[in-house]
């Protein structure tokens, strides 16, 4: 029985058998491959911590290095307030732990919508910000006898997403470290912020607690203050968003830190 | 895209996978019609990943994967493909192996993945491939179709690995493969920074210098394969 390959019905057949054969073969080679693919991103978000508070790991060792100078990891809400608190070995199913919680995905489901919605007025942000059902985790960090914390973010460059790990110092001012990574900022540019050169310029410098603007990344000229750092040249925009997403998240965790320090210095 | 291909392979019965006109097929484009070199296909990505040897290799394996795969199925196909959409079939095919190549380097090579980026998502608008599809795949038995992508990819492969051997070694003073990691064989002492007299060259990493080093064995291999030189 000859087929008329060039009737409309043939066409549309072999369009959907095609389809459904080729999107069944990935969806299950997608299903099973997940858990590997998981494991990694959760293997580099542990040598991401860590790099924040200046430890060097490799793939092999962060798991290991992880459970040494983290002790202890909270989830606060916007108010800075402590909903969850965990230490010893994370279990990649429980939803509620800290180290489970998809920074990058709250941000692009609830917080991205309203940052630019609100984003001109910081008392409607402030209020639509209380009101997402986003919590923010800290990483409470044992390093040579001082404790840090390190604090995630998420925010916008030019071309797509950017975020990163800020390390506090005791003092909850103070910046240990930073570690900012980016999807596809501009190489050469945009894409610098994930370079030491740039990362290496907050160490040391401090949040300005009580000001309008916690910290600043400045554009054109160093900084005055030890509130800022400048940014990158030709790369405005992402040097932007950086300093965006500190001013956004920062002031959380502060609450939280002096808070939670206030309480047990009275217990 | 500019494809001169010139593949006139009538399909014959029972003629063994590896006879000489088969065998053309895998040696051809290593020289005579070599994807990059000759044809001056899937040169953007030739260009991007040749930074470091091991992402070339992961790189060109993943493309020979894709092509070799993309042809046979293809070819096994091709009877019943309808005429008005086989390209929209191509493409279907192709998406789905880079889509598997992504997923699996993803899943077992991370922080290869990470630094190939979109580029393997790219594969798919890679010329060589699409190319080989239609000007090959849709015409030959399964054999000589699956040994065309091989070639074709082998071809594509030998050019990148040059660029990034020269590459890695003048910019970054180190060679690398997939396993074992960067290794940097330059004595820390040697660099100016240390008070030696050596610096690797900054250029080397920029993507235009790719571009000069592909020219450059463009222009070695037509000094010697004179058949190539175009007349005008």
């Amino acid at each position: 029985m000859a087929i008329n390959k060039n009737s409309n019905g043939y066409t549309f057949f072999f369009a959907i058998t095609m389809v459904v054969l080729v999107g069944t073969a990935l969806a299950v080679t997608s299903l099973a491959l997940k858990p590997a693919q998981q494991k990694n991103l959760a293997t580099k978000k542990m040598m991401d911590i860590l790099g924040a508070i200046k430890v060097d790991a490799t793939r092999d060792n962060a798991p290991q290095l992880f459970e040494e100078y983290v002790i202890r990891r909270v989830a606060v809400n916007f108010s800075g307030s402590e909903v969850a608190s965990l230490d010893g070995e994370i279990d990649p199913l429980d939803k509620t732990d800290p180290f489970n919680i998809d920074v990058q995905k709250d941000y692009r489901t609830f917080v991205k919508g309203i940052v630019k919605q609100y984003g001109k007025n910081p008392e409607d942000l402030a209020k639509a910000l209380t009101d997402a059902p986003v919590n923010y985790p800290v990483f409470e960090c044992v390093k040579d006898g001082k404790k840090l914390f390190v604090c995630p973010m998420v925010g916008t460059g030019l071309w797509g997403p950017i975020w990163g790990y800020v390390a506090l110092e005791e003092d909850f001012v103070t910046i240990f470290g930073a570690k900012f990574d980016h999807k596809s900022e501009t190489p050469g540019l945009g894409a610098e912020i994930n370079t030491a050169f740039f990362q290496d310029k907050f160490k040391g410098q401090k949040l300005n607690v009580d000001g309008q603007n916690v910290f600043d990344v400045l554009k054109g000229g160093a900084p005055t203050d030890e509130y800022s750092v400048d940014g990158i040249t030709g790369g405005t925009i992402t040097s932007k968003g950086v300093g965006e997403m500190i001013n956004r998240t920062m002031p959380v965790y502060v609450k939280y830190l002096q808070s939670s320090n206030q309480q047990s210095a009275a217990r | 895209m500019s494809t001169e291909t010139k593949d006139f392979v009538i399909e014959k019965k029972s003629e063994p996978l590896f006879s000489k006109k088969n065998r053309k097929l895998i040696y051809d484009p290593l020289n005579d019609s070599n994807p990059i070199t000759v044809q001056v296909l899937g040169i953007c990505s030739a260009l991007a990943i040749t930074v470091q040897v091991q992402q070339a290799v992961i790189m060109s394996l993943s493309v020979l994967f894709v092509v070799a795969g993309g042809n046979a199925i293809i070819s096994m196909m091709r009877n019943t493909i309808p005429d008005r959409i086989r390209i929209i079939v191509q493409l279907v095919i192709v998406a789905a192996l880079v889509i598997l190549v992504n997923e699996v380097l993803k899943a077992f090579l991370p922080d290869i993945s990470e630094k190939l980026s979109v580029f393997v998502g790219l594969i798919i608008t890679n010329c060589i491939i699409m190319g080989r599809l239609e000007a090959f795949a849709l015409g030959n038995k399964v054999g000589p179709s699956f040994l065309d992508g091989i070639g074709n990819g082998l071809g594509y492969a030998w050019i990148l690995l040059v660029v990034s051997i020269v590459r890695e070694i003048f910019g970054s003073g180190s060679i690398s493969f997939p396993g074992m990691g960067q290794v940097k064989f330059l004595p820390e002492s040697w660099f100016i920074a240390e008070g030696g007299f050596y610096e690797n060259n900054n250029f080397m990493i920029l993507p235009p210098m790719a571009l000069v080093i592909v020219g450059v064995i463009i222009w070695i291999q037509r000094s010697r394969n004179t058949k190539l030189i175009e007349e005008n």
